[in-house]
């Protein structure tokens, strides 16, 4: 698989794993459905899906940005993937083990949309599932580049850094965006029950899945 | 854990009135006297079956003395919402509180037919875990299963006030006490909440030695009993307001909001105005600034009787006070139900306007001396009590007991258990189905009772029904 390829088959990625986590309705389009209605109003659908974007954006950024940071270290970059794909398989493993909800995100108050999103994101690893991508989407610019300036790859894989949370975060909010309109609009809430199912099990399994991709490709 | 979410749970009250009508209900048998243990009754509800009014299973505890109250679902369709995390629990499991005992069981009645004990949480346990005693309603809510108590610590329940105490949704454990801040509130009944708009309400009806051993009426002349109403920040855990319905207005009991989560008001039962004997309905609302406000929007007369009819406790006043002690509201927040346990009646109004009750329908059944039989011919004891709407709203059950030391002071010479259903009209009206009759086992009373897949005082709804 040539640089291009790789590079494009990892923004692929980057926007798939938005759509699924927009998809899912345990990542918070039904709060945007239940915030129109309890307001009579579609305009509260956008804004609560404004705060459930901005919240994941958030968790992305905080979550992408160390790695950036940590990528100084030019010639350490195989260690930082294997590291990260590390992670993200000990995380998937560990959500396959414990299946129960961490309780705190149940404290938060549905005006918080956002402060929700942003913790659901981390607690969930959604954000995390993004590194191996991340640092994957770097080595094929890397690969291009040769041997450029410290400083120059900083800039460069900050920017990829944001560009990725921001697609993958468009791909989310346009998806739950339009799901949450069609309920709202035409398909009615049975939809809701009728289509939610349990993605405890594949959503594990897919953090394992990334993580060990990665894995195979710093190796 | 299931893979869809659990057919019984619905996004909003009108999806959960579509839904097929219930088959089975489950009523708590209580032993007034301690001497047999208490149960579970399962009830066939289902007309065209052959055991129709039929109790066709039994869970009979291992301990006695527990007195059963109030119960509730380990789930509901409060796990709807993404808040929650819980979308995947199943609704299995009654959460049986012993209101004498302090005891808590957990019924599994994944098979109705065979439900059977899951878990027994000993007395000792809630003690230590949450410094409260005498658990009664439960709810299942955003973390967890949430269940008030009306006693504090020590022997008669008074070392520091009640409260609630939340349990986790899947391993049942008590996970410790839900206020962070009480405010004034001292006392502790039920309550309920209204999730999206993230608010919780929680009445007062008096502490155990009030209750125990009897209706003690020096306290209830000198308006001791609870008599205020508290706002709560559900997730913050914190009561941001107490609105004190008047010192007269004696035991403020259930708290039944609006079940469409976009309308901000409910209704609260109150048993007796110690200044005319009345019960009353105050409805509860929500202002735009987000504070509160309640007002008495219906009272029910006494009606005058003769001293000689009356049990001692009443003898003085020549009078049969209605005792409001059960409200229930239908899904639709149409018809708001109303027990006047000493009347011996079951009230029908329908609320549409929240702030005018208007009576549409009315039962006479038992009563203080008066005693109407059932219209198959069969005595009823005590009055009508708990009372529970299926959820298409069509028909209203209701049982007799309100509890054991109390019966046997407005009723001295009744006994027993019964179980009926009314029908309801097209645009109200109440009538008594004849065939519809279950008579308890012989030494038992009986208290509230949960429809097999949800009912009106269940479930929480996140989203409207528009």
């Amino acid at each position: 698989m040539d640089a291009a390829n790789g590079a494009a088959a990892l923004w692929g990625a980057v926007v798939a794993s938005g759509i699924y986590h927009g998809l899912n309705p345990g990542m918070g389009w039904p709060l945007a459905v239940s915030a129109a209605l309890m307001d009579r109003s579609p305009r509260s659908l956008l804004r609560a899906l404004l705060a459930l974007a901005a919240g994941h954006l958030l968790a992305m950024v905080v979550i992408l940005f160390p790695f950036t940071a940590l990528l100084v270290l030019a010639e350490r970059q195989r260690e930082i993937q294997l590291a990260a794909s590390v992670l993200v398989i000990a995380l998937g493993v560990y959500l396959l083990i414990n299946r129960r909800h961490p309780r705190f995100l149940s404290r938060v108050p549905p005006s918080r949309l956002g402060l929700w999103s942003f913790l659901a994101a981390l607690a969930h690893g959604a954000a995390l599932m993004l590194v191996p991508i991340y640092l994957g989407i770097c080595r094929t610019i890397e690969t291009d580049a040769g041997h450029a300036a410290a400083a120059d790859l900083m800039t460069r894989n900050t920017g990829v850094a944001a560009m990725v949370a921001v697609i993958h975060t468009l791909a989310m909010a346009g998806s739950g965006g339009l799901v949450a309109f069609g309920v709202y609009r035409w398909l009615g809430l049975k939809f809701l029950s009728k289509s939610w199912f349990n993605l405890d099990l594949v959503w594990a399994l897919s953090l394992v899945l990334v993580g060990v991709i990665s894995l195979f490709a710093a190796l | 854990m299931n893979l869809r979410p659990d057919p019984t749970f619905h996004a909003t009250p009108r999806l959960a009135m579509e839904a097929p009508a219930e088959t089975l209900a489950f009523t708590l048998m209580l032993s007034p006297d301690g001497s047999q243990p208490d149960g579970l009754a399962v009830v066939d509800v289902d007309p065209k079956s052959k055991s129709y009014g039929e109790i066709v299973h039994q869970v009979i505890m291992p301990n006695k003395g527990d007195e059963f109250h109030h119960f509730g679902w380990n789930a509901c369709s409060s796990s709807l919402s993404p808040l929650s995390g819980h979308a995947f629990l199943e609704r299995r499991y009654l959460i049986i509180p012993g209101i004498r005992s302090s005891r808590i069981y957990v019924i599994d009645v994944k098979d109705p037919l065979k439900a059977k004990i899951h878990k027994i949480i000993e007395p000792e346990e809630v003690f230590a875990k949450t410094g409260y005693s005498r658990p009664h309603t439960i709810h299942c809510g955003p973390e967890g299963i949430y269940v008030s108590t009306l006693g504090g610590g020590g022997a008669d329940g008074t070392d520091g006030p009640p409260g609630i105490f939340i349990m986790d949704c899947e391993t049942f454990d008590i996970l410790g006490r839900y206020e962070m801040d009480r405010g004034e509130q001292d006392k502790h009944y039920d309550f309920w909440w209204n999730l999206p708009r993230d608010y919780m309400v929680s009445s007062e009806w008096g502490l155990p030695p009030q209750f125990e051993n009897g209706i003690v009426a020096e306290d209830l002349l000198s308006n001791k009993y609870g008599h205020k109403i508290h706002f709560w920040k559900l997730r913050e855990r914190r009561n941001v307001q107490t609105i004190d319905l008047g010192e007269n207005h004696q035991m403020a009991l259930e708290i039944r909001p609006a079940h469409d989560p976009s309308k901000d008001y409910g209704f609260c039962g109150v048993v007796v105005d110690t200044t005319n004997l009345q019960g009353s309905i105050f409805t509860w609302w929500r202002k735009d600034d987000g504070t509160f406000e309640a007002k008495k929007t219906l009272t029910i007369d006494p009606r005058p009787e003769k001293p000689e009819n009356l049990p001692p406790l009443l003898q003085g006043f020549e009078a049969v006070p209605p005792l409001v002690t059960d409200i229930d509201l239908s899904l639709d927040d149409r018809f708001l139900y109303v027990a006047c346990w000493g009347l011996g009646e079951m009230h029908q109004y329908d609320v549409s306007d929240p702030m005018a009750p208007k009576l549409t329908g009315k039962v006479e059944l038992g009563g203080i001396a008066r005693n109407t039989p059932h219209p198959n011919g069969k005595p009823f004891a005590y009055g009508p009590q708990m009372v529970e709407i299926s959820r298409d709203g069509k028909r209203v059950y209701w049982t007799n007991s309100l509890y054991s030391t109390w019966d046997d002071q407005f009723y001295p010479d009744d006994e027993g258990g019964q179980m009926v259903m009314a029908n309801v009209g097209e645009n109200g009206g109440l009538e008594l189905d004849k065939d519809f009759y279950v008579s308890f086992p012989k030494g038992y009373r009986s208290h509230q009772i949960r429809l097999e897949g949800g009912d009106c005082s269940t479930d929480s709804f996140c989203y409207p029904s528009v």
